[in-house]
């Protein structure tokens, strides 16, 4: 279920067999899966890059930068910053539902970030052994083609429920300006049912913003870390869309 | 104040004008709009029929700014809305009767207009004990306000404390004074909230209902969309600083005399939805941005407990000591970034330990 993979019997791995590896005395064939398709990977990089844009205009619109001096005809800063925001936040939502609906259609590495297998026993257990190894309790990682458990629970919490939270506080945010007769707000307009003040729904977004900024230090550490450690490709993965087993 | 129905025909008779007159008006009214030959005669017949809405205006935990915001109006003058438009026929605070003659009045209004009253609400019942902390007439307001409201046709909710609870309903709001919305449930309530409301806001609300014979359409917290559909931010005058990146830093720079946006001073404006930038106040002189000050968002939902006025972001209280999303924001990414650098570093650390080992076990 989890795409556990048996690790080699020889799982210590043979430094001297790598070294002449390096110099070209042996070749080694090496276990390649194919794990994230075309959609996946530009949808990530897409999305990565989006909100990478959002964190810093939506940051310079709650903290404008110092004012600007001349005619206020003769500038539009503020107008800048919130066209960027707004325009990368459309691009995040559409590229979201693409990926949304590439989890429908696409391999079943796809549908991982989206739901959590959470009625299932072996998913638990998973995540303590995953746990364990972070805790530095397990001298060996297990191998997974797709994403181990503890790192799906990230990615469905950090960027499914995140993102779609600050896609809905962000339309219904952007349906202020666009008014009560927008589709945005005729979508939307039910954030406010919760938060009546829209204040309190610039506070909240605000602060998702920075659960995101969270979740981008811990992802990009894990995937480095990961890459390193785990004896398997992971950031050239989400280029090539290969998974690459180094043992 | 009487409670008997009065017709707009016997108002315009009460001031003076002949029957002759009223004809004359009624034709040239058909007339000018363009209407057939019969219209004059519909029109005359609707005014001679037609009663004027009986209104009963009461008060609960309140200050009496809406009412005092409400005496103030200019288009139409409050004394045109109060004597001419509806039949006013009890205030407790402005009207003649008193004690059980002003309770009299309430009792005959139920039983007269059942069903076809409006019942205008200044301020709000407070829960706790029992409603004991507003007691008018003998009786908790709470009592009253149900009794009236059984047999009205709608609601008006003057003001902040109406609509949302205001500064009575403030943290920790010992007496739970409550919105009218959460005590009565069954029937149509149009929020006019503002602490006060714009004068103009007021009438326009009882204007619209007296001329159309209908409610006004409300948006989604039942506020009159014509007044409250917009932020105070869409239609400021101040809002090309604002888009320009044109701030006042301090009260006393060189920006807030050019008056620049007041954004960073704390303004509410951009979530708070109100006419002041389009009505204005005092008969259109002014409204607080243009006096140099920001919106303080009075016509939101708890505006008191939304941390300073003078702040842009948000006081989060529920983080103990009073932080804005920022702080927390920061302090949070920091801890993350403080583990991740802890955790590599020892990740570092067992990986050239095990390293050695393995160098060691080679040789």
């Amino acid at each position: 279920m989890m795409d556990a993979v048996e690790r080699p019997a020889a799982s210590e791995p043979d430094l001297a067999a790598i070294a002449a590896d390096a110099v070209g005395g042996h070749a080694i064939g090496r276990p390649t899966v194919y794990v994230y398709e075309a959609p996946v990977r530009i949808c990530h990089w897409v999305n990565a890059f989006s909100i990478v844009a959002l964190m810093v205009t939506g940051y310079l619109i709650g903290m404008p930068l110092p004012s600007v001096e001349g005619e206020a005809s003769a500038n539009f800063v503020m107008g800048y910053i919130r066209f960027a925001h707004f325009a990368a936040g459309q691009v995040l939502a559409v590229f979201f539902i693409t990926r949304v609906f590439w989890a429908f259609v696409g391999n079943h590495h796809s549908r991982q970030i989206f739901y959590l297998p959470a009625h299932r026993k072996q998913f638990w257990r998973e995540i303590l052994d995953e746990i364990r190894w972070y805790a530095f309790l397990e001298h060996e990682p297990k191998m997974y083609v797709g994403h181990n458990p503890l790192a799906r629970a990230g990615m469905f919490t950090g960027f499914t429920l995140f993102v779609a939270y600050m896609i809905i506080t962000g339309f219904a945010l952007y349906s202020e300006g666009s008014g009560i007769d927008s589709w945005q707000h005729k979508l939307f307009g039910w954030v406010f049912a919760i938060w009546p003040n829209s204040q309190d729904v610039h506070t909240w977004h605000h602060l998702g913003m920075w659960a995101l900024v969270a979740f981008v230090i811990v992802h990009i550490y894990a995937a480095i870390r990961e890459d390193i450690m785990s004896r398997q490709s992971v950031i050239s993965s989400m280029v090539s869309g290969e998974r690459q087993f180094r043992d | 104040m009487g409670a008997a129905m009065e017709t707009f025909y016997s108002v315009i008779r009460r001031q003076g004008i002949t029957r002759r007159s009223f004809h004359k008006f009624c034709s040239l009214t058909a007339t000018s709009l363009g209407l057939e030959p019969l219209a004059a005669d519909r029109i005359a017949n609707a005014l001679e029929t037609k009663p004027r809405v009986p209104v009963i205006w009461m008060h609960g935990l309140e200050c009496t700014c809406c009412s005092e915001s409400f005496i103030r109006s200019a288009h139409p003058l409050a004394k045109d809305a109060v004597l001419s438009m509806i039949s006013l026929d009890y205030d407790d605070t402005i009207m003649a009767a008193a004690g059980h003659q002003a309770e009299a009045i309430l009792k005959e209004t139920r039983a007269k207009h059942k069903g076809q009253y409006i019942l205008a609400v200044e301020g709000n019942p407070p829960l706790n004990e029992g409603g004991m902390f507003c007691i008018d007439g003998g009786k908790p307001f709470l009592e009253k306000l149900k009794m009236m409201a059984d047999d009205a046709m709608a609601i008006i909710a003057w003001g902040a404390c109406a609509s949302w609870g205001c500064v009575q309903a403030a943290k920790p709001n010992p007496t739970q004074a409550t919105p009218i919305d959460k005590v009565i449930t069954n029937k149509p309530i149009i929020k006019v909230p503002g602490c006060p409301p714009i004068a103009e806001v007021m009438t326009g609300v009882i204007t619209f209902i007296t001329t159309f014979g209908k409610l006004p359409e409300l948006d989604r917290h039942g506020r009159p969309k014509m007044f409250y559909s917009q932020r105070i931010h869409d239609k400021c005058y101040r809002r090309s600083h604002f888009d320009a990146g044109q701030f006042v830093e301090e009260w006393d720079d060189e920006a807030a005399r050019k008056g620049y946006c007041l954004y960073k001073m704390g303004c509410k404006g951009p979530t708070t939805y109100n006419a002041c930038s389009t009505v204005r106040w005092n008969g259109g002189v002014s409204f607080p941005i243009q006096s140099g000050h920001g919106c303080i968002g009075c016509s939101e939902d708890g505006f008191w407990d939304k941390g300073s006025f003078y702040d842009r972001l948000t006081n989060i209280k529920q983080f103990g000591i009073e932080k804005n999303a920022d702080q927390i924001g920061v302090a949070a990414a920091a801890a993350v970034g403080a583990a991740v650098a802890v955790h590599a570093a020892m990740t570092a650390v067992k990986r050239l330990a095990s390293k050695r080992a393995d160098a060691n076990q080679d040789r």
